[in-house]
């Protein structure tokens, strides 16, 4: 196997590229550079934004308002509900009207709503696509190529499954839980309403949902599309606004199933509010999620499994692969080709199509994310970033990963939700295993080898609710999505993802 | 340089998942080239056009034309677009036709490629390849276009594989009459070798064997698939290892399938990608094809006048 002297960090950068007798480097500056190739289509904005309750979009009861910003250029989008108790209560209100209505309908009619919608997302996915890109800086590119697909995938998926519920469950007849209160995270505005809402309006149940408060404006717009499609009033409601809306919601009486993706600590929080209450849960937290590379794997290809591993999406993703182990034999070079890899990765605005990392999504996070760098370098870390060079305004974090990595680290313990990567090595399989579980999360894991019997024999011991085989961040509505430990319980997608939205006969 | 004596040689090139090298390759068609990138990339892209025929029909007036186009793409360019178009960097032939080439390229700086070896199936003695190597170079030849025994690498016998590389590489390293450099390219025809573990390990058996300046070349054009961008991902990485390994320069040609000034754009971001800017040149990146050239100069029309032309407008050659 082929070592690589790990390069120094000039080097790969600064370094002409040339001749023999000259240092190899590669030199990734601009001898031909992409022009810019912004994304012009204009997307209507409102200036402000009420609530989705009972088919209207009203107003606040009494809560005020709140602005969303565009985190590539802190511009405010838009001002948008700031939801109360009250507002919570007029939406799990008329959730509870429409519940038994939408319930009775006959399966395949949910499942033409489902289908309704779906249609309608893909006709205006450019649209959504933009929309979700300025409310959460993530690029074009993947909000056009992965989330709103997905978007749609989700809720064709369940529109398939309306009518054929009592095949997922071995012959028990599965009925509605009721009124789902729905919280859902920043990082994938619109594909986790979709993977919140499909499944349970395909099971007969309405919703209550609260999307996250600094990237409410594509769940809002869903709802013009509920309009559009001539969903009943109430089946699916949307309350904006902070912690205060969303306790509320948790809290609510007439609330019979709370779904929750986000934060640990909230989720914590969820839990002892929802226990002892009868009300169903399904938590879907953090992870510091292993990323484990063998000597035999394809090493350029693992090292692009590293890349949308963790600087996919700014690396706020919950699977995210934030520790990357790596054996011992490949470290230089697997080092060395991340580094220069990440040269060619392109910050910068997200609506330029060429953009390959995009805005972290708010002030806090980049706060956060600054946090865990002055911890690494207290802790004697080694840093390495990427040498792009950052927009003067917006929030922006260069790609980056430590090296030296040693478990007991709090950059290889702790979800930093940025894109930035901790670097370990191992030196034999068990000791991959070992210290990949040792970890309070167990979302997801990766495991990296061109040896069959090795994939299936190292998957099987890592606890993870998800682990992908030479590839990462792969999403499809049919497979399920969950966690083991401190990320949470219950599965998202698939016919597990169901289970969750469905009272069978041994249920309360 | 010398070959290993040993008919079994091990060749521990790295495997390749080819579904994720595919996803990663795809990656490039998505980069969305405009404006200013687009005019530099375009004009690139002709430089670097090594301009085909490879026809039992082929005619010195055929060849002559060729070499005409090769010197001015577009003869009219000053004209209509205000500008003088670069040269393509190599006409292409077959080695009958090198006198031909060479006397109709003369002092115009643009190479003479021949295809040698027994092109394009290589099933030949080696001496007989040797011979068709020596007298294109002879004859006028800067570049061979060589193939490989791909009998001898899909039976395991990389020795004979690198062994037969190296006696060309030495013929080319003998040079023309008067001094002249000549380079080679080795053809892999990966359409051939079907796996990306074979293009990798094809790749890494003639880099090692060829010396700095040399190619190695996805196909001849004469099988299907010809270049695919997955191929020329691979052959890249193997490009870009050598380097930051040895210190060892090697250009790459992907010839056969490459039609569109669009599919050249998305080739030309997969190279800065991967091996940045310095093989941004024709001295290191070269497209082996017919009617490339044509809708490259169709595209700068385009972007210039905002018309298409006809494809009577540019002369066939």
């Amino acid at each position: 196997m082929t070592t690589f002297q790990e390069q120094d960090a000039a080097a790969v950068t600064k370094t002409s590229a040339a001749g023999p007798g000259r240092s190899p480097a590669l030199e990734f500056a601009s001898a031909w550079d992409y022009a810019p190739a912004p994304e012009t289509t204009k997307v209507e904005i409102a200036d402000s934004h009420g609530h989705y309750i009972g088919g209207t979009f009203v107003g606040a009861a009494k809560g005020g308002t709140l602005d969303t910003l565009n985190p590539a250029n802190e511009q405010k989008l838009s001002t948008f509900a700031r939801g109360t108790v009250a507002d919570i209560d007029a939406a799990v209100n008329a959730a509870r009207e429409a519940q038994p209505k939408w319930a009775a309908l006959p399966a395949k009619e949910r499942g033409k709503y489902l289908f309704r919608i779906a249609r309608r997302l893909q006709e205006r996915a450019r649209e959504f696509a933009i929309l979700e890109t300025m409310d959460n800086g993530k690029p074009i590119k993947e909000s056009r190529d992965v989330d709103i697909p997905l978007v749609a995938a989700h809720f064709f998926y369940h529109a398939g499954w309306c009518d054929k519920l009592k095949y997922a469950f071995g012959g028990a007849e599965p009925t509605p839980v009721g009124v789902c209160g729905q919280i859902i995270p920043w990082n994938f505005p619109l594909l986790m309403a979709a993977w919140k809402l499909a499944p349970a309006l395909a099971c007969g149940n309405t919703c209550v949902l609260k999307p996250a408060e600094t990237t409410p404006l594509t769940a809002l717009r869903l709802g013009e599309i509920f309009d559009e499609i001539g969903l009943p009033p109430g089946v699916v409601n949307i309350v904006t606004g902070d912690g205060e809306a969303g306790s509320a919601l948790v809290e609510h009486a007439g609330v019979d199933k709370v779904a929750f993706t986000g934060s640990t600590e909230v989720g914590k929080k969820i839990a002892r509010a929802v226990a002892g209450t009868g009300k169903k849960l399904t938590l879907e937290l953090g992870g510091k999620s292993p990323n484990i590379i063998f000597d035999d794997a394809s090493i350029d290809q693992a090292v692009e499994g590293i890349v949308s591993g963790i600087y996919f999406n700014q690396g706020h993703v919950c699977c995210a692969g934030s520790r990357l182990f790596v054996q011992e034999g490949v470290a230089d070079e697997v080092i060395a080709k991340l580094k220069i890899r990440l040269q060619s990765l392109r910050v910068g605005d997200p609506l330029d199509k060429n953009t390959d990392v995009g805005a972290i999504n708010s002030r806090p996070q980049l706060e956060t994310i600054a946090k865990y760098f002055d911890i690494a370098r207290d802790e004697g870390l080694d840093v390495f970033e990427s040498s792009c060079e950052l927009p003067s305004i917006g929030y922006w974090c260069k790609p980056s990963f430590f090296t030296g990595v040693q478990a007991s680290h709090t950059v290889a313990r702790e979800e930093i939700f940025g894109p930035v990567l901790a670097v370990l090595t191992f030196r034999t399989p068990e000791e991959a295993i070992t210290r990949a579980n040792n970890s309070p999360y167990g979302l997801a894991a990766g495991v990296w080898t061109d040896k069959g019997s090795k994939i299936f024999e190292i998957a099987g011991q890592l606890k993870a609710g998800i682990v992908w085989l030479n590839t990462y961040n792969r999403f499809d509505p049919a497979s399920p999505f969950g966690g083991y430990k401190e990320s949470g319980f219950g599965r998202e997608g698939g016919m597990q993802g169901l289970r969750g939205y469905v009272k069978l006969g041994g249920d309360r | 340089m010398a070959a290993s004596p040993t008919v079994f040689q091990a060749v521990n090139s790295p495997t390749i998942n080819r579904v994720s090298a595919d996803a990663r390759a795809a990656s490039f068609t998505t980069r969305s080239i405009k404006t200013t990138a687009k005019d530099a990339g375009l004009r690139l892209a002709l430089s670097m056009v090594d301009l085909t025929t490879l026809e039992g029909k082929d005619s010195p007036e055929k060849v002559r034309s060729l070499c005409a186009k090769a010197r001015r793409p577009m003869p009219d360019d000053e004209r209509v677009l205000g500008e003088r178009l670069p040269s393509v960097a190599a006409v292409c032939v077959y080695p009958s036709m090198v006198p031909v080439a060479a006397e109709a390229l003369g002092g115009s700086g643009i190479n003479v490629a021949s295809v040698a070896t027994g092109f394009p199936s290589g099933q030949y003695p080696l001496d007989v390849r040797l011979r068709d190597t020596a007298k294109a170079i002879a004859d006028g030849a800067d570049e061979i276009d060589m193939v490989i025994n791909r009998g001898a690498f899909l039976s395991g016998k990389y020795g004979i594989v690198a062994e037969e590389i190296a006696e060309v590489t030495a013929v080319c390293a003998q040079g023309g009459p008067g001094g002249r450099e000549v380079h080679l390219k080795v053809i892999l025809e990966t359409g051939e070798l079907e796996t990306y573990d074979n293009v990798r390990r094809a790749s890494d058996l003639a880099i090692a064997q060829i010396r700095d300046g040399d190619f190695i070349k996805t196909s001849t054009g004469k099988v299907s698939p010809a270049a695919t961008m997955g191929v020329t991902l691979v052959m890249l990485e193997a490009i870009r290892d050598a380097w930051l390994r040895d210190g060892k320069r090697i250009g790459m040609k992907p010839a056969g399938g490459i039609r569109t000034a669009k599919q050249s754009l998305h080739y030309l971001a997969m190279v800065k990608e991967t091996l940045g800017d310095a093989w941004l040149s024709p001295d290191w990146f070269r497209f082996g094809a017919s009617s490339l050239a044509d809708d490259i100069l169709r595209q700068i029309v385009r972007r210039k006048t905002g018309r298409y032309t006809a494809g009577y407008d540019f002369g066939v050659a």
